[in-house]
């Protein structure tokens, strides 16, 4: 009576008929990936809520993880993989994505595309409406959606409406074009392979048993009984179990967190065991009957629990739960402050922020011999490497860590996520280990941005110069050290802004919580004390009469003036400029939103807001070298070993950019290889906006020696020109030309005939106990105009428009600044209005929101260039520096349209409401 | 166990068979399942033809049980009904719209349903079908509470039923939350307005949904507007008093007070729309 579907589901998968024996009831994503193996459908979170698994079903997207194998039977199933064939639109599409630099870390394209192709069938040339309807099921954290936007809308175009052109890769002088990203196209068409995309035949499955708890001592059953009694798994693994150390942390003097908790875990969500067995045996497990006992404790989940007197102390020998304190001091902020003219203050508070990349943690691991071999997402591959090694109880060299396409970063990926778990198993099993993280476990226990508690105290003269500032900031490092002392000792650093400050405290702590660790998240920090100081500055402009623009023009720093740890940049402070470029932005959108408001009888009010930033690229006062290889191959190609890790950002586009300008070559000669522990030297971890700075460097300089080598070669001086062609590298000088065959030259150990070998590490110096000291070589400088509309009764905010202006030095390549720009005020967006991670609450991206497609106003970039001395052809960095300032920008504006100040993030509906309501006038 | 039926009585014995659950678009089943072990047998109906589908006859707009959003939005409806087309139209996504179904969205109960209120506002009435037979109640007796319906153990939703009223009506909605897309909604309000010849309201059915376990009718407020002169004026009648009777919980995405609080100028802006849209062609 029953209609049982028959054992083989068919339907059309890409245009070809395929019978397969599947669980019906299984995600037809898994049906896609696993059985059929077409990777380019990405899963992001198995619940609707990112549309990274858009998939056309009888023409129509659907989220992939949603729908179930057995609906599929007898109908039409379009994937990534078959878009070209199946949609007149979608060739035209994945050019125009290229061209417009639409797909940056490329997890979400996939379904960005799907979901584009299939509005472009019904509409050829659509509107931005249409688009962002078509775009909105699916989100992206890295491009800020107005380049995809703008590349759905130009597909149906001969002609690029914006001037996106492709650069030839031939080009003469390669810094400062908007070549394409050379790693996108593998994007685009869903060929990149990410964590979870690829692992050898007969790989077992791994999941991490977890506490259920804040703080809970824990006792196991019988684990040999759990094993013998579920068929298919291989065995349990427990802190027993790790060889070497058990004990990580990317600081390692500070290295707390174990790789499985021994008799009490920190935080919900910390692991105590991990399971393993074959991948069926896995799905069908339910880890409730794993035998383990749980005893919940009492824990700090706020930061005055774990500050107060009596609290039991998360780890033994960190007194009052401080991990670290920070500490930056020039004159006296007091008596600065107590003699200033005009005076703010005020407390302020940011919650956890989470990175909410759509490729959650994966990758697996396998043991080599006496090595082990791991593929995963990562941003750190050395430091990866190094800490493999100590769990493992083995060398540095037995760790080889190659790093998977990455899809999103963000910060988090510098920490050790699946890499313990799947390195432990695989070397004990000798077997291939995989390990995927679900949403929930990602957003529960990898790290999050630092919850802030901030006390601020600003003051100027009657003139308007700033004279002092006191600032007393608390950062919730949850339950392990992770980077919390980086945040703690880059705040002070940078708490004052990018303006003169003769006098000034600067104090931090790390604070230890029963919660998920915080760590890095673009800005390590700098993003939360911004939204206390450029608040602040706007109060001092208005108490003082002043224009709140022209206030930090007055104050900016200059290339002069001693920044709060007394350094004397000399050269490249552009932060003046940035300012000066938003001045006709600024009396545009000031008298605009004055017009608005003038009429305005309904509920919208708009306002115009400010911020300025300024970030130090890498270490704070620690080395941090990159070392870039090459060599010329016997072919005539030179081979780039291009060890920073490209999470989207753009170093496998934009060091092959500097270097190859450096060797006085185009781009098309080299044949470039990514991050490998094995191939490629250390390039450091891609964070602290370093890689285009530290990274770049070292390419200029490997760039510069390689050219060295081959004049030498060519007998020619500095001023020849060098070109490539036919296998030949060919040297001119005066009209003279010399022609070097590789071929026929000797080979060294890497096959080379000529190797370089370029490291490059930032002059610093140490702070001393005051702070004091050259803790970067280089800073990025920028300010962002925000221009919102806040709708009074409601508390909702609309951001309208962000400009954006950035003095990076050099833009190594335009179109790739942009998108750092757009994303970083895409998240800057969501710190300022929706984003807020509560541990055990909203561990999924339906409660915890990021920007949708149809939240992002245009971003009006303006790249300013003040060269640096120190960076490779000028050039700083911008990605942290990108998202900094927009939050206080939007803060900003806020208070002008409504005149409430909103000092705790997110200035979400209520909190926006309650503030008008209150009339904090 | 996994099944797929293809008609309703193949269904209705599956779930007498089987005591599993319904599976039609999968929007809420299969989040529900992350981390998680399936334990229910699942009865598949999005092979049961006769389930899906719109038909307008006697004054009655009748819509299957696993009808989609996108098939409500894409529909010829009347203006009575353009309040829960706006409605299918701001369901999650594109893609959470084209599998999404009417009955799964009012089974789920959830409090922030956003079917449930236009639906509401229309005196909905839900057609339940068992093996004893088939039973049909009005919507506002269906769900009872967070999650909880009145659907028994052997029964399954198989229509939404609404009446078409006449072109005098008006209907509108809205959602506010805390994003564009792909978003929980903080507060939303529904109404369905009839023009009396006499150019005022008839007759005015108001609810508002994610400020209390169940959306809510605002009866107070439909009482005092009848009378009232049918253009977007009459939004101003709506005061604190019409709204004091929610029960909003306070959660990751606002307050109860402010929920309470925005949820008077979401109705008051639903009417106003109400009352200014002109029918639709």
């Amino acid at each position: 009576m029953l209609d049982v579907p028959s054992e083989a589901l068919t339907f059309d998968l890409n245009g070809e008929r395929v019978s397969l024996h599947v669980d019906p009831a299984a995600r037809l994503t898994q049906v896609v990936r696993d059985v059929a193996g077409l990777t380019g459908t990405k899963v992001g979170c198995d619940a609707g809520d990112c549309g990274a698994c858009t998939v056309l079903v009888d023409g129509a997207p659907v989220c992939g993880c949603l729908m179930l194998a057995g609906q599929v039977e007898g109908r039409s199933v379009t994937t990534i993989e078959g878009l070209e064939r199946e949609c007149d639109t979608a060739a035209r599409l994945k050019e125009s994505f290229a061209r417009h630099g639409a797909a940056q870390c490329g997890i979400c394209t996939p379904g960005m595309m799907v979901s584009a192709a299939a509005l472009l069938e019904e509409v050829e040339h659509p509107t931005e409406q249409q688009v962002l309807d078509a775009i909105g099921g699916v989100l992206c954290r890295c491009t800020g959606y107005r380049k995809i936007v703008a590349a759905v809308m130009d597909a149906g175009r001969t002609r690029s409406a914006d001037g996106a052109v492709a650069e030839p890769l031939d080009a003469e002088g390669p810094v400062g074009r908007r070549f394409e990203r050379l790693d996108g196209a593998r994007k685009i068409d869903g060929t990149e392979l990410f964590g979870a995309d690829a692992w050898p035949a007969d790989t077992l499955l791994l999941r991490a048993v977890r506490s259920p708890h804040h703080r809970a001592r824990f006792s196991f059953g019988d684990l040999d009984a759990f094993v013998a009694a579920n068929p298919g798994i291989e065995r349990v693994f427990t802190a027993a179990d790790v060889p070497g150390e058990n004990r990580f942390g990317v600081i390692p003097p500070l290295a707390d967190q174990p790789v499985f908790a021994v008799g009490e875990t920190r935080f919900r969500g910390e692991a105590v065991a991990a399971v393993v067995g074959r991948p069926s045996a896995i799905a069908a497990l339910d880890l409730k009957s794993f035998p383990v006992v749980w005893e919940e404790l009492p824990a700090h989940v706020t930061l005055d629990q774990a500050l107060a007197e009596d609290a039991h102390r998360v780890h033994e020998g960190r007194a009052g739960n401080i991990l670290v304190r920070g500490h930056v001091e020039r004159g006296d902020a007091d008596g600065a402050l107590a003699g200033a003219a005009v005076t703010a203050e005020g407390e302020f508070e940011t919650g956890f922020v989470e990175h909410a990349y759509i490729e959650p943690e994966a990758g697996f691991a396998q043991r080599v011999g006496d090595r082990i071999e791991i593929s995963a997402c990562t941003q750190s591959p050395y430091m990866d490497r190094d800490d493999t090694a100590k769990i493992l109880g083995i060398a540095p060299e037995a760790v080889r860590i190659i790093p998977t396409a990455v899809g999103g970063g963000f910060g988090s990926k510098l920490d050790l996520s699946v890499q313990p778990f799947i390195a432990v198993a695989a070397w004990h099993l000798n077997k291939p280990v995989r390990m995927v993280y679900s949403r929930p476990e990602s957003i529960a226990t990898t790290t999050k941005r630092h919850p802030a508690r901030i006390r601020a105290k600003v003051g100027a003269d009657a003139s308007g110069r700033l004279v002092g500032m006191a600032f007393d900031g608390d950062f919730n490092t949850g339950a392990y050290s992770s980077w919390g002392p980086t945040v703690a000792n880059r705040v002070p650093v940078h708490a004052s802004g990018p303006y003169f400050m003769p006098n000034y405290r600067a104090r931090t702590r790390a604070v230890h919580t029963n919660l998920v660790p915080a760590g890095a998240f673009r800005g390590f920090g700098v993003p939360q004390a911004s939204v206390a100081q450029e608040q602040l500055y706007d109060e001092l402009a208005d108490k003082l009469g002043m224009d709140r623009l022209e206030f930090r023009i007055l104050n900016a720093l200059t290339d002069d003036l001693p920044t709060v740890t007394g350094q004397v940049l000399g050269e490249g402070v552009g932060f003046r400029k940035c300012l000066e470029a938003l001045r006709p932005h600024w009396k545009r959108a000031r008298s605009e939103a004055e017009a608005f408001n003038a009429k305005a009888s309904g509920a919208l009010r708009r306002g115009v807001g400010v911020a300025g930033m300024w970030y130090g690229c890498g270490n704070t006062s620690l080395a941090n070298p990159s070392t870039i290889r090459a060599g010329l191959k016997p072919d005539g190609r030179i081979a780039l070993h291009q060890g920073a890790v490209d999470i989207g950002q753009g170093s496998n586009t934009v060091i092959p950019q500097i270097f190859a300008e450096a060797l006085g070559a185009p781009l098309s000669v080299l044949d470039v290889l990514s991050a490998d522990t094995d191939i490629t030297p250390d390039c450091g971890k891609t964070s602290a906006s370093r890689q285009t700075f530290v990274t770049g460097k070292a390419a200029e300089l490997a760039g510069r020696a390689m050219r060295a080598q081959i004049l030498r070669l060519a007998n020619a001086g500095e001023d020849a020109r060098i070109s490539f062609k036919g296998g030949k590298v060919a040297v001119e000088e005066n009209g003279r030309s010399r022609t070097v065959n590789p071929a026929a030259l000797a080979v060294d150990a890497l096959g080379y005939v000529l190797s370089v070998e370029e490291t490059f590490d930032p002059p610093t110096t140490p702070l001393d106990s005051k702070g004091q000291g050259s803790p970067y070589a280089v800073y990025g400088f920028g300010a962002h105009m925000a221009e919102l509309e806040v709708d009074v009764e409601l508390g909702t905010v609309k951001v309208l428009k962000i400009t954006a202006a950035h003095d990076l030095g050099r833009a190594i390549n335009p179109m790739l600044v942009e998108g750092q720009i757009e994303g970083g005020v895409a998240q800057g967006l969501g710190l300022a209005l929706m984003e807020e991670f509560i541990p055990g609450r909203g561990e999924n991206l339906h409660d915890y929101l990021i920007p949708s497609a149809g939240d992002m106003p245009p971003v009006e970039s303006i790249i300013i260039e003040d060269p640096s001395p120190v960076g490779p052809f000028g050039a700083k960095g911008i990605g942290e520096q990108a998202l900094i300032p927009t939050a206080p920008a939007i803060l900003n504006a806020i208070h002008d349209a409504v005149g409430v100040r909103i000092r705790r993030v997110p200035a979400t509906p209520d909190r926006v409401r309650a503030a008008i309501l209150a009339g904090t006038r | 166990m996994y099944l797929r039926p293809r008609t309703i009585d193949a269904a209705v014995a599956a779930l007498v068979e089987t005591k599993g659950r319904i599976v039609a678009g999968g929007t809420d089943v299969m989040p529900a399942l992350v981390d998680q072990v399936r334990r229910t047998p699942f009865i598949d109906i999005s092979a049961v033809d006769d389930l899906r589908g719109i038909t307008i006859s006697g004054g009655k707009v009748r819509m299957g049980a696993r009808t989609t959003w996108t098939d409500i939005a894409s529909a010829d409806l009347p203006p009575a009904l353009h309040g829960l087309q706006a409605a299918a139209r701001e369901v999650g996504s594109r893609q959470i719209q084209n599998v999404g179904t009417i009955a799964g969205n009012l089974c789920n109960a959830s409090p922030a349903a956003d079917g449930v209120p236009p639906l509401l506002a229309l005196d909905a009435e839900v057609e339940l079908t068992s093996a004893a037979g088939r039973r049909s109640m009005p919507l506002a007796s269906f769900i009872l509470g967070n999650r909880k319906t009145e659907l028994r153990a052997g029964e399954m939703m198989t229509a939404v039923t609404v009446s078409a009223l006449g072109p005098a009506a008006r209907s509108a909605f809205l959602k506010l939350g805390a994003r564009r897309y792909l978003v929980i909604s903080i507060a939303m309000a529904a109404a369905v307005v009839e023009r009396g010849k006499d150019g005022t309201i008839a007759d005015a059915r108001i609810a508002v949904g994610a400020c209390s376990a169940v959306a809510r009718r605002l009866s107070a407020l439909e009482k005092d507007l009848v009378g009232k002169p049918f253009s977007p004026a009459a939004a101003e009648f709506v005061t604190a008093a019409h709204v004091a009777g929610l029960t909003p919980i306070d959660d990751v995405r606002a307050t109860a007070t402010y929920r309470t609080d925005a949820a008077e100028t979401v109705v008051r802006r639903v009417l106003a729309a109400c009352l200014s849209e002109t029918a639709h062609a």
